[in-house]
């Protein structure tokens, strides 16, 4: 049998192997890595490091597929010897294994400048998995971590540690930021992205060397400045991996010099990836990658020397959520006969230019706005006459609906540019394999597991053709913030973002949406105890007027009626409101209050004040009230004074915000005459004390509540109530009860994070939960001052002009 | 063709609407989305929603009734699919006050 051996398990190598095995055939194949992992997407480590993927979304090839396919895989080994004369490697474990075709696919190794103190402890590279690993444990929140190279891979490895709650500075030896893939204007959009992010960058600063005693204290400059560091990552760019292939004899350049078919300098020995160097060039990105690997596997297994590999078009993608990047060909066009076309948004941070050379498209570049990136690869991949879109060469002519998008793609366009695959050959691949999801469709096309920027096209292509497609539901609360909302909490402390809008800037698209703004909202609300930067755009119209939407457009009042106790002189000025503003409905609600329907937003103030009562605040995600039962003061069962208990627990919580609403209810005896047991939280009186019971339900499902704790004094259950609340609101996902929280986190956890918690715990629950407190207050005040202006005021036009 | 002087700038906060009735009795919705003013119908195409009390989401609008969303510079429907539309009309600032042109609309039998 055949016997191929390949010397790296990175995505050149596995690749390669993978179109190899295609072919079908008889041979034995051995692969050599010097890391300890399986084959795993190197271009998405930076989503790693940003904690936007599990390390195991990563791998590309697992155990079994090595097994599957009787591949001898050998990890954590180096090949450190080829023979050419007897054709065997050998390994630095001493494995010796003979081949009769060789491939050699080291990649590159991450350059370290010359200079002095790189050899320092918490020096990092970011090449590898475990460099991420390394890197994910030594970032923390206030680190200070300086990154040097502002390129690529500089910059995604700066916004991972800047997510991971850092204190990061990149440092550039150029002027302009990727100066590779962008031009001087391109590069200063970036620089003002990556600065709004709240990275900090530096340009045109040479370092002269990392200081420290062993453990890297900082980065000075050839002019002597110097910056502190806690950690430094060098990201100078890479160069390719050829000492082995140099030690064989073989040919090496920059890289080591193959062939159209990929062969080096032995015709038993090949190359691919980015330790080849085909016709002077050396490609540092996946695309090329994937096609020298096509190539060479017609090559080897059905011995088709008919497409010979002629260079790849590269295109760069900066991938950082929320900073679009795009690159291809050449973007300079300095060539005078080139013709350039730009567009330029300073406000928005858009900014496009094409380079055009006879007619057709040499170069392409986006910062602000990659959304066309498809439409402008087709264009430079073909080279496309553009002179009958001349007029539309930016903007494409507007299509009536989204899906469009995908109709208005030629089956011959590429959609995924990383691993090739055409739009064509993704709907024949749903047609012929049945496909229905997009996991199904990374299997069998592999479009969407390179970069993962074409995601959305493959679900619209699916979402198209697939019958029964369903899109996944990402973890994140929603596409403009794709973290899960416990990341985000971090991130708002993290950083001391106190606003929405810094939140939507630094770790989302900018925009947000209907969703996560109030979510938001909330979390900044509760974060900083009530100490943010409250922002009314970003809240849902009832907590900007203080009353609940109704269908018409008008308003429900309902004021604050603690334990559901009133008085006449309350119900008087409740009936002379109604009977003045002719209210339409008074109703009694199930929460022991009166609720008055159909208000004007231009009567809420004066209603207000008319009634002379603070807000129930029942149209929020907040607390809500204390329903009571009569309790000892009448009741002849009574064993508590729920009455009395009930009013002091809704004194201690209103006014507060909350993941949801929450009700309470505190019965006097286990009759539960107000229903306490179904309650977000409830308090059950006892002969002799209380029972605290927490997450109960009365609404699409019912849930009887859990035993939270059983106490004897009335203050101890008042308290327990309070922890748990405010563990609640600290924890809970946005829009989430207490009722699926508590079932999600388990009574067990929770008891043990509240009631149970060491007494700093409880006393830092509690003290976060008095400062909020004091920090709130009746909403309803506002009426008599707006916090914005015009927040209840219809407007009219002062007059017409012509 | 009428221009209405509206208000003050200030009157209506970032990325905030505020609803302006007429003297014919038309309400608009008129946003603030920082570098411009947009302005449209008041009521939501879908159940008469007052748009000006949505959340606005770029260049868009979202219904607080039912979360229809609504292109604020054309008056297209977003969210859902649909064909139903509402009017945008032209705003200009002068002296950091907001005009709104205002156009009654002819019926389609003159017009054609």
């Amino acid at each position: 049998m055949r016997k191929l051996v390949v010397i790296g398990n990175g995505m050149a190598g596995v690749a390669c192997v993978e179109q190899l095995l295609k072919y079908g055939g008889e041979v034995a194949i051995t692969i050599f890595g010097d890391e300890t992992h399986v084959n795993y997407n190197r271009i998405m480590l930076s989503s790693v490091l940003a904690g936007d993927k599990p390390e195991e979304a990563i791998v590309l090839n697992d155990l079994d597929w090595y097994r599957k396919h009787n591949i001898d895989l050998k990890l954590g080994r180096r090949v450190v010897e080829i023979d050419r004369e007897l054709r065997l490697v050998r390994a630095d474990d001493g494995t010796v294994v003979g081949y009769d075709q060789l491939i050699i696919a080291t990649g590159s190794v991450a350059f370290v400048p010359p200079m002095g103190g790189t050899d320092q402890e918490n020096v990092y590279a970011f090449r590898t998995l475990d460099d991420t690993r390394a890197l994910l444990r030594r970032a923390r929140p206030g680190a200070r971590a300086v990154v040097i190279g502002g390129g690529l891979l500089g910059l995604e490895a700066a916004r991972g540690l800047q997510v991971q709650g850092c204190d990061v500075t990149v440092v550039h030896l150029l002027e302009t930021l990727m100066n590779i893939q962008l031009d001087v204007t391109g590069g200063e959009y970036l620089r003002r992205k990556i600065e709004q992010l709240g990275v900090k960058v530096l340009t045109s600063r040479k370092t002269a060397a990392l200081t420290g005693d062993g453990r890297v204290r900082g980065v000075r400059f050839d002019d002597g400045e110097e910056v502190p560091a806690d950690f430094v990552v060098l990201a100078c760019g890479i160069r390719p991996n050829t000492a082995l292939a140099r030690s064989a004899g073989l040919q090496v350049n920059r890289g080591i010099v193959v062939d159209d078919f990929l062969r080096t300098s032995d015709e038993h020995i090949y190359a691919v990836g980015e330790c080849a160097e085909h016709r002077g060039i050396v490609y540092g990105l996946v695309a090329p990658l994937l096609e020298q690997g096509k190539v060479l596997a017609a090559a080897l297994a059905a011995e088709d020397y008919s497409r010979p590999y002629q260079g790849s078009l590269t295109a760069a993608k900066l991938k950082i959520m929320g900073v679009d990047v795009f690159s291809a060909g050449d973007v300079n066009g300095n060539d005078p006969s080139n013709e350039v076309v730009r567009y330029e948004d300073a406000g928005q941070g858009v900014y496009k230019k094409l380079v055009l050379k006879e007619k057709r498209l040499a170069g392409v570049l986006l910062v602000g706005d990659a959304s066309q990136e498809h439409r402008f690869m087709d264009w430079l991949r073909t080279q496309a006459d553009l002179a009958p879109v001349r007029d539309s060469l930016m903007f494409p002519p507007p299509t009536p609906d989204r899906g469009s998008q995908v109709a208005a793609m030629a089956d011959s366009e590429i959609v995924c540019g990383c691993m090739g695959v055409t739009k064509g050959a993704i709907i024949g691949a749903i047609h012929e394999k049945g496909l229905s999801t997009l996991a199904q469709l990374k299997d069998c096309t592999r479009a969407s597991t390179g970069c993962g920027s074409c995601t959305h096209l493959c679900e619209s292509l699916l979402q198209a053709v697939a019958p029964g497609f369903a899109r996944e539901i990402p973890e994140g609360m929603c596409s403009c913030l794709p973290y899960p909302q416990e990341k985000v909490r971090e991130f708002i402390r993290g950083q001391q973002l106190r606003s929405v809008q810094e939140v939507l800037d630094i770790y989302g698209n900018g925009v947000g949406c209907e969703i996560c703004k109030p979510a938001l909202s909330y979390m900044v609300d509760v974060v900083w105890c009530g100490e943010h930067d409250e922002d009314r755009s970003a809240r849902f119209i009832n907590d900007r007027v203080h009353a609940n939407i109704q269908k018409d457009g008008t308003f429900s009042v309902i004021p604050r009626m603690r334990g559901g106790v009133t008085s006449v002189a309350e119900l008087r000025r409740i009936a002379d409101v109604a009977e003045k503003y002719r209210i339409p409905m008074i109703k009694v609600t199930g929460s022991q209050r009166i609720d008055l329907l159909g208000v004007k937003k231009q009567d809420l103030p004066a209603i207000w004040a008319e009634l002379d009562m603070p807000s129930g605040m029942a149209y929020t995600k907040g607390v809500r009230m204390v329903k009571t039962c009569v309790g000892t003061e009448f009741c002849r069962f009574g064993t508590q004074d729920s009455t009395a208990a009930g009013i002091e627990l809704e004194h201690r919580l209103e006014q507060l915000h909350s993941p949801h609403k929450v009700k309470m209810g505190v019965v006097g005896c286990p009759r539960n005459c107000a229903e306490a047991t179904v309650k977000d939280i409830g308090l059950v009186g006892q002969e002799g004390g209380w029972q605290v019971v927490v997450g109960g339900a009365a609404g699409k499902t019912v849930r009887k509540a859990d035993l939270l704790i059983t106490v004897t004094e009335t203050e101890q259950a008042l308290q327990a109530a309070q922890i748990f609340f405010q563990y609640y609101r600290e924890n809970a996902n946005y829009l989430e009860r207490t009722y699926d929280f508590v079932e999600r986190l388990g009574i067990e956890k929770i008891r043990k994070e509240t009631v149970y918690a060491p007494e700093a715990v409880r006393s830092g629950l509690l003290e976060r939960l008095r400062k909020s407190r004091a920090h709130a207050s009746d909403p309803w005040l506002e009426g008599r001052q707006p916090a914005r202006p015009t927040q209840f005021v219809q407007i009219e036009p002062v007059e017409v002009v012509q | 063709m009428s221009w209405y002087k509206v208000t003050h700038i200030s009157n209506i906060p970032l990325r905030e609407g505020r609803k302006v009735r007429l003297p014919n009795r038309r309400e608009l919705a008129l946003f603030n989305l920082g570098t411009h003013f947009l302005a449209i119908d008041q009521q939501c195409p879908h159940l008469g929603g007052p748009l000006s009390d949505g959340i606005v989401v770029g260049d868009t609008v979202v219904c607080p009734l039912h979360a229809w969303k609504i292109c604020l510079s054309t008056g297209s429907v977003r969210k859902p699919a649909s064909n139903s539309c509402v009017r945008s009309y032209p705003t200009r600032i002068e002296n950091e006050t907001v005009f709104i042109e205002f156009t009654e609309e002819i019926p389609e039998q003159v017009a054609s």
